[in-house]
């Protein structure tokens, strides 16, 4: 079940701090499962954090990200109650969105 | 927090799908297309390659405050933070994690405007006990920070 | 997994009497910068989900599934198993019950819904550890109180003690050769001393657990098969008695502690 982000905005001083979590395996492509086959490569490519509409920070990942991802980054501005997202795409062509509020 | 369900199997978690998928092309186009995936740098199987890959050799930077555990208990999940001083080292753009002895050294990297303070914490997996590395890009120059993470279970099987 | 047999013993020996190490600093700085984010958030929200959903021929949900406090009621029913049921005419752990629940309620075949209770590498979390890991989560910061009115439920305690003390296999193990004393460890992880209050409060206490070097949220029942592995004994096997006798010794032990799940683990 991918898809889903369980995302924290805090407001911090003048900065807003945004945690994000994902459900994601991040398969390497390199492991066997029980039965020796070859696992296929999945993973997260692309994360965007947005505040409100802009872009506040634009991942490139490779599959060295652990799995169920994790990802914290800090933007300037923001005010109580602002909509942040983040957003992924995998290289099997998923994707993924969660949104929250600043508090 | 937050949760959102973005692959639904019910016909309602499609429906909603759609809204999002509708809401995901009305973005600005630079959020996806603006800065490309550095595909090169991805590929390398080797440090130097990679590196190379970014551009230049990069010089060691106080500025740059990397954080690594001495030690991991298990190389699946390495928690990582960096942090850039502005003032030390201003107009940083891009940040990239590199885990040397990595099949891909390149684990992820990352793109920052402006107004967005360079801290980014993040897990990345790690082969086995080597040095990892962290690379800010500033007006086009490299700069780095560099710490060795002892493993002592390897993190290739995820 | 293939490994050199006897190497691996040894290598197991020398492990379990391994004394722990004075500096517990870079443990700590390791689980600082981890912080508190558990992806274990994710598995009881889909357990949830699980329990909500219809499911077999009787396309029925779970919510009347009886957990030992009545019908549907999923509040602080994990701490107080094992224990026994009326009903079955037996003790049984959260992981036996609700595959009675799904053969009896919703129909299921009892083969297919036994056939795989925990995940394999590469799998990314099964119905059973969801449902574990959302029904723990709805016993936590509860007491550790498992039933031992019923004879049955003390006879059931005194199994597993035996168990726990009992040196089979190729390495003349018993569970007590690494977990009776609470100064061993096993690489970085301390091993609970399960005989002691205390240790087994905190073991009994804590799982469900996401294990971070698997990516995955792991059961007690999955815990206890895997010590079994690791001594070299037959496999446990889910809901088993052996199972249920030694999870009812550590509940007991643990009495009166605090239910922490789903935990975090390396």
């Amino acid at each position: 079940m991918a898809g889903r982000i369980k995302i924290r905005a805090q407001k911090k001083g003048d900065m807003t701090e945004v945690k994000a979590l994902m459900r994601h395996p991040m398969e390497t492509g390199m492991r066997k499962d029980q039965a020796g086959d070859p696992i296929p490569a999945h993973f997260i490519t692309e994360v965007s954090v947005l505040h409100g509409d802009q872009p506040v920070m634009q991942g490139h990942w490779g599959a060295a990200v652990s799995a169920n991802p994790f990802l914290g980054v800090r933007f300037a501005g923001g005010e109580s109650g602002d909509t942040v997202r983040v957003v992924w795409t995998d290289n099997q062509g998923g994707t993924g969105e969660g949104e929250t509020t600043i508090r | 927090m937050t949760t959102i369900h973005a692959k639904g199997i019910s016909r309602r978690g499609w429906l909603r799908w759609a809204v999002i998928l509708g809401a995901a092309a009305a973005l600005p186009g630079r959020l996806w297309a603006a800065v490309a995936r550095p595909e090169a740098a991805f590929g390398a199987t080797a440090l130097d390659e990679a590196l190379a890959a970014m551009g230049a050799t990069p010089q060691v930077h106080d500025g740059i405050q990397f954080t690594t555990p001495d030690i991991a208990e298990n190389g699946a999940v390495v928690p990582i933070r960096v942090e850039v001083d502005s003032e030390a080292l201003p107009n940083v753009s891009k940040v990239s994690l590199l885990v040397e002895m990595n099949p891909n050294p390149l684990a992820a990297s990352f793109d920052i405007p402006p107004g967005t303070e360079v801290y980014i914490e993040t897990r990345v997996k790690v082969a086995q006990t080597c040095r990892l590395y962290a690379v800010a890009e500033a007006d086009g120059q490299l700069y780095m920070q560099s710490r060795e993470t002892k493993v002592t279970l390897g993190g290739c099987g995820g | 997994m293939k490994r050199h047999h006897l190497g691996f013993a040894f290598f197991t020996a020398w492990l379990c009497s391994v004394p722990l190490a004075a500096d517990n600093g870079v443990f700590d700085q390791y689980r600082d910068l981890m912080g508190d984010d558990n992806p274990a958030v994710f598995v009881i929200d889909e357990g949830e989900e699980l329990w909500f959903t219809p499911q077999g021929p009787e396309s029925a949900t779970l919510e009347a599934c009886d957990l030992g406090l009545g019908p549907g009621v999923t509040a602080g029913i994990y701490v107080r198993f094992p224990r026994y049921f009326a009903d079955t005419d037996a003790v049984m752990d959260l992981e036996s019950r609700l595959v009675h629940c799904m053969t009896t309620i919703q129909g299921r075949d009892l083969e297919a819904v036994t056939a795989k209770p925990y995940s394999l590498r590469g799998d990314f979390g099964t119905e059973m550890e969801a449902l574990v890991t959302w029904l723990a989560a709805e016993s936590e910061g509860a007491t550790i109180a498992p039933e031992q009115t019923h004879a049955a439920e003390r006879a059931m305690y005194t199994l597993g003690e035996e168990i726990f003390f009992y040196r089979a296999g190729p390495h003349d193990f018993s569970c007590a050769t690494c977990h009776e004393q609470s100064d061993m460890r096993i690489r970085l992880q301390a091993l609970p001393d399960l005989t002691s209050h205390t240790g087994a409060a905190d073991a009994w206490g804590s799982w469900p657990a996401y294990r971070i070097s698997q990516g995955l949220v792991r059961t007690m029942g999955w815990r206890l098969r895997d010590c079994f592995r690791q001594q070299r004994w037959p496999e446990l096997r889910m809901g088993s008695e052996a199972s249920i006798a030694l999870q009812t010794y550590m509940a007991v032990n643990a009495a009166g502690g605090t239910m922490t799940a789903p935990g975090l683990k390396r």
